[in-house]
């Protein structure tokens, strides 16, 4: 594989891959902090 | 007799007749180094090592990175195993609170967005000439986090691992010089003032024991290349938030994390010998590890605009520059600069929930990069 085809390759689905899986980790994280909800006094 | 006795004064300057040029020249190295650590106190704990164990290596004769010597074989059994670094990892994760983070995941993308330096830099290590994976380990630095920046390394260009980790910690150490300028430049002072109010608490116990296991999970599943990078981590902090095993816990984040950092150093310092360490092309290095944390601060705090536009001006885009791995300099850095233009302006929890998220973004980073790699058949 060519230098050029490697860097474009690793800059789309390297950058893409990591934003889009930190995106769905805040989702999930999101769905779980409704559905195990913080409660006072909880230690 | 004579000549036994010329021989054996012979014996004692041998050391000296057998100095490359370029031996005293890294002592002195290393000498900086134990001076930045000793009297400047950047990053102490690894410059000390890393300083003494380059020292060592670097006085002819004595073998210690041969076969057989003591420094070859703490490294053949730590580095090369890629086992130190995991360790380390797991200490990491038990040291860690993730509750700022998980107090608004959307900060997460910050964490993301302060890896993007890794791929820039990839690509411009590429186009100056550097082989493909050459390139990568060269593009980890920007992950600003030296376990995985060695992990990386050691496994796909190995002899670059001295150039890569000294980049990577001595720049970890300079986030307080390097990033504030950056904030500065692209950052409005009327953005720096925003003020983003109070972290409540809102995170549940259930909540913090099962991020780890989702992190697990699916960005194993996502990435398993990387899985033991995420997995050490995420064991860490499990035994830290389910409380079951404080035991473990404490001797992770003390007994463990404290070992390994001595040997992990002393086995880096190791790798830089003179003859090896001294060309253009760690220069190179040096300066292409630098350009990769500038380049996650100025994506880092873009994204942090970005996020001000989106959520109508509630996010501060200083908060964007803590999306990198240097916890907790970085969010520290982001406090200091927000409170030179608004003294009420707390935001210290907001850059650690960045900074934080900055952690996972740059092992995420790594674990996707591998795994695209695996994916592209290179590796």
């Amino acid at each position: 594989m060519d230098n050029w085809t490697f860097g474009i390759t690793m800059i789309v689905v390297g950058m893409g891959g990591t934003l889009l899986t930190l995106w769905i980790l805040s989702l999930i994280m999101s769905l779980l902090k409704m559905l195990f909800p913080y409660q006072e006094g909880e230690e | 007799m004579l000549q036994a006795i010329g021989g054996g004064l012979n014996g004692l300057i041998d050391g000296f007749a057998h100095l490359h040029w370029s031996n005293p020249i890294m002592i002195v190295v290393g000498c900086v180094l134990l001076y930045l650590g000793i009297k400047k106190n950047f990053e102490p704990l690894l410059l000390v090592p890393i300083g003494f164990g380059c020292i060592l290596v670097n006085i002819p004769l004595a073998g210690l990175m041969e076969r057989g010597g003591f420094l070859k074989v703490i490294y053949d059994a730590g580095i090369m195993t890629e086992l130190f670094p995991l360790l380390i990892f797991v200490g990491i994760g038990a040291m860690t609170d993730f509750g700022p983070l998980l107090e608004d995941p959307k900060i997460f993308l910050l964490g993301a967005a302060g890896q993007f330096g890794i791929f820039l830099t990839l690509v411009l290590a590429l186009a100056l000439g550097f082989k493909q994976l050459d390139a990568v380990a060269i593009g980890i630095i920007g992950a600003c986090d030296g376990p995985t920046a060695i992990y990386v390394t050691s496994k796909y260009a190995p002899h670059l691992l001295a150039a890569v980790s000294v980049a990577a910690y001595s720049y970890m150490s300079l986030v307080p010089v390097i990033q504030p300028p950056i904030m500065r430049l692209l950052t409005t002072e009327e953005e720096r003032r925003i003020n983003m109010g109070t972290v409540k608490r809102s995170v549940s116990k259930t909540t913090k024991i099962m991020f780890p296991l989702v992190v697990t999970v699916i960005g194993g599943l996502i990435a398993p290349k990387g899985l033991p990078l995420l997995g050490t981590i995420m064991l860490g902090n499990l035994m830290k938030e389910s409380g079951a095993v404080s035991r473990l816990t404490k001797a992770s984040e003390n007994e463990i994390a404290n070992i390994v950092t001595l040997l992990l150093g002393i086995a880096i310092g190791a790798t830089m010998d003179g003859r090896v360490f001294l060309r253009g092309e760690t220069l190179i290095i040096l300066a292409l590890g630098f350009l990769a944390i500038c380049l996650d601060t100025v994506c880092g705090v873009l994204f942090g605009k970005v996020m001000k536009v989106v959520t109508r001006g509630k996010v501060n885009p200083l908060i964007g520059a803590a999306g990198i791995s240097a916890y907790p300099m970085s969010a520290r850095v982001v406090q200091r600069e927000g409170q030179k233009y608004d003294p009420k302006n707390f935001l210290l929890m907001h850059a650690m929930g960045a900074n934080t998220g900055g952690q996972v973004g740059s092992v995420m980073a790594a674990a996707v990069m591998l795994s695209v790699l695996r994916g592209m058949g290179i590796i």
